[in-house]
């Protein structure tokens, strides 16, 4: 399970998609909106724990495409599933190596570009708590996403319309946590709740998605 | 007779159609009935005015947008646990009626907040699930006409019916936590005593049962419809195998 990890890693990095491209693309969001809603430092602190979440969590989305589809079309996901490693574990694994390439370092860069949108000072911290406790999930339901989507020709818009949806509990409370913390209000609650999510999808999506990357490999 | 009788195609299509006629008549019988009572012969509300009729629509639609997906749900388990080839084709048939209830819920309601909440769209918790499981639909509906066969969409569209289910739940009390509504409470229950007045109620109920009677209807003709098309699709793949 650990050689399927630092191959994925490997993979993902020399093929210079995955890991420099959702920063950058994160990096591009983080310049973009405040051109949409104005220069204004009031507006710009308010709303940027909710835009950081939002950028990392499509940032995310871009590379989800690839945790299967390449192992699928070279047929290393056919060895994999008659590997002695159950699929789940697979699945598990692949979901990990994907938040290793985007989800953590989109977590240690979200603090540093809350910069450019006046992001206040105890801002950077639950920006940086919340991406870390919530990002896991979001890879995890991406990981079922893609296995839902991975025998399709152009799966990749499907694959928002999908996944998105299964986004919003977890946007909803990390947002609401950042939002909170930065405000200086207690942020237990929502960053509880988020921490649920992530705990349930860690342990029941690989089942899911174990089963439906069978369903596509028959 | 069992249910489980009725995963054999030939068998669906004969009840189906010996029932659907009748299934249409009674819900004609209960809709327009329903709806004339409710537009032309009851009060107009005091704080409301006409806007109220409009509950004749968007109270059932809004109830069978949830309970089709509920439906889903239930047509999705069973096919996976004994696959049940008729079950998973009435789900797909549900999606498209459950989608059009949902919009139809949210654009009456959309109609009915412009005069009253002075707004016709705003984040309510009540609303905006509603906007969500129109994307749930939305999703379930493309996953399915992205996939060409047949046995393989109806597994893929199972697992997506059941983890998101749990996540439309998730969503739906997650919104209760994110923003505090303008949406009134339910205006129907079975264990308490309070309803709307009986003016409005009984037409409602009528409403409401034929509602539930259309969808039976509409299930039953693009069951019939998803039926013949996997049969078609198997018939077409004997013809190439012949050739070839």
């Amino acid at each position: 399970m650990i050689a399927l990890l630092i191959r994925d890693m490997r993979l993902a990095m020399r093929a210079g998609g995955g890991f420099g491209l959702g920063l950058a693309f994160f990096l591009i969001v983080s310049t973009l909106v405040p051109f949409g809603v104005g220069p204004e430092a009031a507006i710009l602190s308010r709303i940027a724990p909710g835009i950081l979440w939002v950028g990392a969590l499509l940032a995310c989305l871009l590379s989800l495409d690839r945790i299967f589809q390449l192992d699928f079309e070279d047929g290393s996901l056919d060895l994999l599933a008659t590997a002695p490693i159950p699929m789940e574990g697979t699945v598990a694994i692949k979901a990990l190596a994907h938040w290793l390439v985007t989800g953590l370092p989109l977590t240690l860069a979200a603090p540093a570009f809350g910069a450019l949108m006046n992001l206040q000072s105890p801002g950077h911290f639950w920006i940086f708590v919340t991406l870390l406790i919530g990002t896991p999930a979001l890879s995890m339901i991406g990981a079922f996403g893609a296995a839902l989507t991975v025998g399709l020709k152009r799966g990749g818009l499907l694959l928002s319309l999908l996944v998105l949806p299964l986004y919003i509990p977890t946007l909803i409370f990390g947002a609401e946590a950042a939002t909170r913390g930065t405000a200086g209000l207690s942020a237990l609650t929502p960053l509880l709740m988020m921490a649920g999510i992530t705990a349930g999808s860690i342990a029941l999506l690989p089942f899911a998605a174990a089963a439906a990357l069978r369903i596509n490999l028959r | 007779m069992s249910l489980w009788e009725f995963a054999n195609p030939v068998k669906f299509m004969a009840l189906s159609g010996k029932v659907l006629p009748w299934v249409i008549a009674l819900a004609v019988l209960t809709l327009v009935p329903g709806m004339v009572w409710g537009f032309f012969f009851t009060p107009e509300a005091v704080n409301f005015g006409n806007s109220v009729k409009i509950i004749y629509i968007h109270v059932p639609s809004a109830m069978m947008a949830i309970n089709i997906w509920a439906m889903m749900l239930v047509t999705s388990l069973i096919w996976i646990v004994r696959r049940h080839h008729v079950s998973v084709r009435a789900a797909k048939a549900a999606a498209l009626i459950g989608v059009t209830m949902t919009v139809i819920a949210l654009i009456t309601g959309a109609i009915w907040g412009e005069p009253m909440w002075g707004t016709y769209w705003a984040w309510d918790p009540r609303l905006t699930s509603f906007l969500i499981l129109f994307l749930f639909y939305l999703g379930y509906m493309a996953l399915w006409a992205a996939i060409e066969d047949p046995d393989t969409a109806a597994d893929l569209t199972s697992v997506l019916c059941i983890v998101g289910s749990v996540f439309a739940l998730l969503s739906r009390y997650a919104v209760n936590f994110w923003n505090q509504g303008l949406h009134q409470g339910a205006s129907l229950s079975v264990d308490k005593e309070e309803h709307v007045a009986d003016v409005y109620y009984l037409p409602l109920l009528l409403c409401i049962a034929g509602f539930v009677l259309l969808f039976v209807a509409l299930v039953l003709i693009r069951t019939r419809t998803e039926l013949r098309l996997v049969r078609l699709h198997r018939l077409e793949i004997r013809e190439r195998m012949k050739d070839a």
